[in-house]
């Protein structure tokens, strides 16, 4: 079974700027996959690059084993879930999801019942007659969504469908997306920035840099065994430590990324275990979060972040601490950037 | 002498002014819309209302002199031969110079919207504003010039041996004529000349609020570029297109100056308007047919509204 998507070695030049820069990478069929990275790091403009919206300048693009070079948006068969979700305002909702049934021909009484159903499976039922402009963000947003499903594509492009909503809404709809790509079992691939939501929603999450991928794999193996500098900082947040550093507490002479929630934060003077590595330092900030409690300690030559629950402490900034973290945590990273 | 004055905080009468004001957010209102109302009232509104008032007055061939008495005669002198010759005349060539006006510049806005950048769009800008900038009846002579028999396009034709062209437009019955200043066709380019940019100004605007991605959501969706023109691009043009359409139309109804420098002698509304409160002095006359333009752009915004052009609006 070809792969859902293979881009080999791909390129696409915005005058000087490289916002694809050499990209190969192979999405599996039926995979929620996910592009991950700050803004302008090209992942926007990779999934243009399979909608058809771009072309490559260099190497090549297959979709479901055929060829994609040359081959206009309107002959693909993935649709698009626009960031602003771009539903025609001079269309009603119901006309807007049958809108690509009606460019292939389906007779009027199909496509209007094909686009009700549509519209039920989103829980949209009954907005049928509606114009976009008067829905909320929310309900354009599951506009959008059916009006891509309804064509059947064998797979879903998804340019942050859930950046405009606001934080409730914005769980929710992870959840539903999950629930339907598992349903329709057809390949999704989404694009965010916010890595929280790649790692709960993906099965597969590729982190992009300057126009390139630097790391791909599962949402734990990415967060967990982060390669690089990038990685680690971008996902999550990590201490990243330098090799020297590293070296002398319990890790290897490499850079090395440790998770702020692995490390306890115990007074000064405290043992330290077996297969424990430790530095002492003082708090300098104690930052309240809820369900944590944020500790910023400076352990002299480096800042070191740690979380712990909340309720587990009566530190106080200024106390001088040790923080204690397994050894198993430090993870070595392959590359130095 | 007792210096005892309280010092009013609110600063004397300005200040009771005002207090007075902010307590009545509605007088305010009504005291800054007063002089706009006033304006459109009186002058506006009122000065169309005496119109229609002498258009149900009649003139007495006679005496030459207004009867003020209520009739319906005068509409029904509207119903003559000749003058519903004109007002045929006049829609006709209404109808055709807003029809020629869309097709040549919903191209040339289609570019300026979506291609023009820079200093394209500043030339744009600049070349369908500058005919603007000078004087309206320097450039309908300047058009004669160009049309008359001796002027630039014959000797332009001559030249590139496209003489038969012309000579066989004017050969044509009807919008022939002597020479093109002295036909219908000459009428029709200066009047198309004159309006066009009344006509691509609010297309370009209608097009520039076209996002692009709504063009993207309509290939992804399967439509060719064609098919996204006649369902997208198009139907949220068309406010442009109607928009433009109101002003060329109404633009051309009420012209009188084109078709008398550039035409046959065959009168158009506005030129019947103009010869019956000058020199003939039938005002009642001259009223009615003012009525007619306004009461055909009423039926033509009521037929644009119902077909939905300002729903997107």
């Amino acid at each position: 079974m070809p792969p859902a998507v293979r881009f080999v070695n791909v390129s696409r030049h915005f005058g000087s700027i490289r916002a694809v820069d050499d990209v190969t990478l192979d999405i599996a069929e039926g995979e929620f996959f996910a592009m991950l990275g700050p803004s302008g790091s090209g992942k926007t403009t990779c999934l243009r690059l399979i909608a058809g919206f771009e072309q490559p300048d260099e190497g090549h693009i297959e979709i479901f084993g055929d060829t994609a070079d040359g081959v206009p948006p309107y002959k693909r068969n993935v649709n698009t879930v626009f960031q602003d979700y771009a539903l025609f305002p001079h269309l009603t909702v119901g006309e807007n999801v049958a809108y690509g049934l009606m460019i292939k021909g389906v007779g009027r009484a199909e496509r209007e019942a094909k686009a009700r159903d549509a519209l039920a499976m989103v829980k949209l039922d009954g907005f049928t007659d509606r114009r976009p402009a008067q829905l909320s963000g929310g309900q354009r947003q599951r506009v959008a969504l059916s009006r891509a499903l309804v064509n059947g594509p064998k797979a879903l492009l998804l340019d942050e469908p859930l950046g405009a909503l606001d934080l409730k809404l914005r769980e929710q709809m992870q959840e539903e997306l999950r629930t339907l790509q598992r349903e329709l079992g057809i390949t999704f691939v989404f694009v965010t920035h916010d890595q929280s939501e790649a790692l709960s929603m993906a099965d597969r999450v590729a982190i992009f840099s300057e126009g390139r991928i630097v790391q791909v794999g599962s949402p734990s193996d990415v967060y967990e065994r982060p390669q690089s500098r990038f990685v680690a900082d971008f996902v999550g947040s990590s201490n990243v430590l330098t090799p020297a550093f590293a070296a002398c507490h319990g890790g290897t002479d490499r850079w090395t990324s440790l998770r702020p929630e692995k490390i306890r934060v115990v007074p000064a003077g405290k043992s330290v275990p077996a297969d424990h590595g430790h530095a002492d330092g003082e708090i300098k900030a104690i930052n309240y979060q809820g369900a944590v409690t944020r500790f910023s300690v400076d352990g002299g030559d480096i800042r070191i972040t740690a979380e712990m629950p909340a309720s587990a402490s009566s530190l106080k900034e200024g106390d001088r601490v040790r923080l204690i973290w397994p050894k198993s945590a430090m993870v070595t990273m392959e590359n130095d950037a | 002498m007792s210096h005892a004055v309280t010092v009013d905080r609110n600063g004397g009468i300005v200040g009771k002014i005002s207090d007075v004001l902010i307590a009545r957010p509605k007088l305010l209102t009504l005291l800054l819309l007063l002089p706009p109302l006033l304006w459109i009232g009186i002058v506006y509104i009122g000065s169309l209302f005496a119109l229609l008032l002498q258009s149900f007055y009649s003139l007495d061939y006679f005496s030459g002199l207004v009867v003020h008495e209520f009739t319906l005669s005068t509409y029904a002198q509207l119903l003559d031969e000749a003058n519903v010759q004109i007002i045929l005349r006049t829609v006709a060539m209404a109808s055709l110079v807003t029809i020629a006006c869309a097709i040549i510049a919903f191209p040339i806005a289609y570019y300026a919207a979506r291609y023009a950048r820079g200093w394209t769009k500043a030339l744009f800008y600049l070349a369908v504003m500058m005919p603007l900038w000078s004087s309206y009846l320097v450039k309908i002579y300047a058009w004669k010039l160009i049309l008359a028999k001796e002027g630039i396009l014959t000797w332009l034709a001559e030249s590139v041996h496209l003489s038969w062209l012309i000579d066989g437009i004017l050969a044509v019955p009807i919008i022939g004529g002597p020479s093109l200043s002295f036909s219908y066709v000459g009428t029709f380019l200066v009047f198309v000349y004159v309006w066009i940019p009344y006509m691509i100004l609010p297309i370009q605007a209608a097009l520039e609020r076209v996002p692009a991605n709504y063009i993207e959501a309509s290939a992804d969706l399967g439509a060719n570029p064609r098919q996204t023109f006649r369902t997208v691009i198009f139907p949220l043009a068309l406010p442009g297109i109607i928009a433009g359409s109101i002003f060329t139309f109404s633009l051309t109804l009420g012209d009188y100056i084109v078709p008398t420098i550039v035409g046959n002698s065959r009168l158009f509304i506005g030129q019947a308007v103009y010869t019956l409160q000058g020199t003939a002095g039938d005002v009642p006359l001259a009223a009615a047919f003012t009525v007619v333009p306004m009461l055909i752009m009423a039926f033509y915004l009521w037929m644009a509204k119902r077909m939905g052009a300002f729903d997107v609006l």
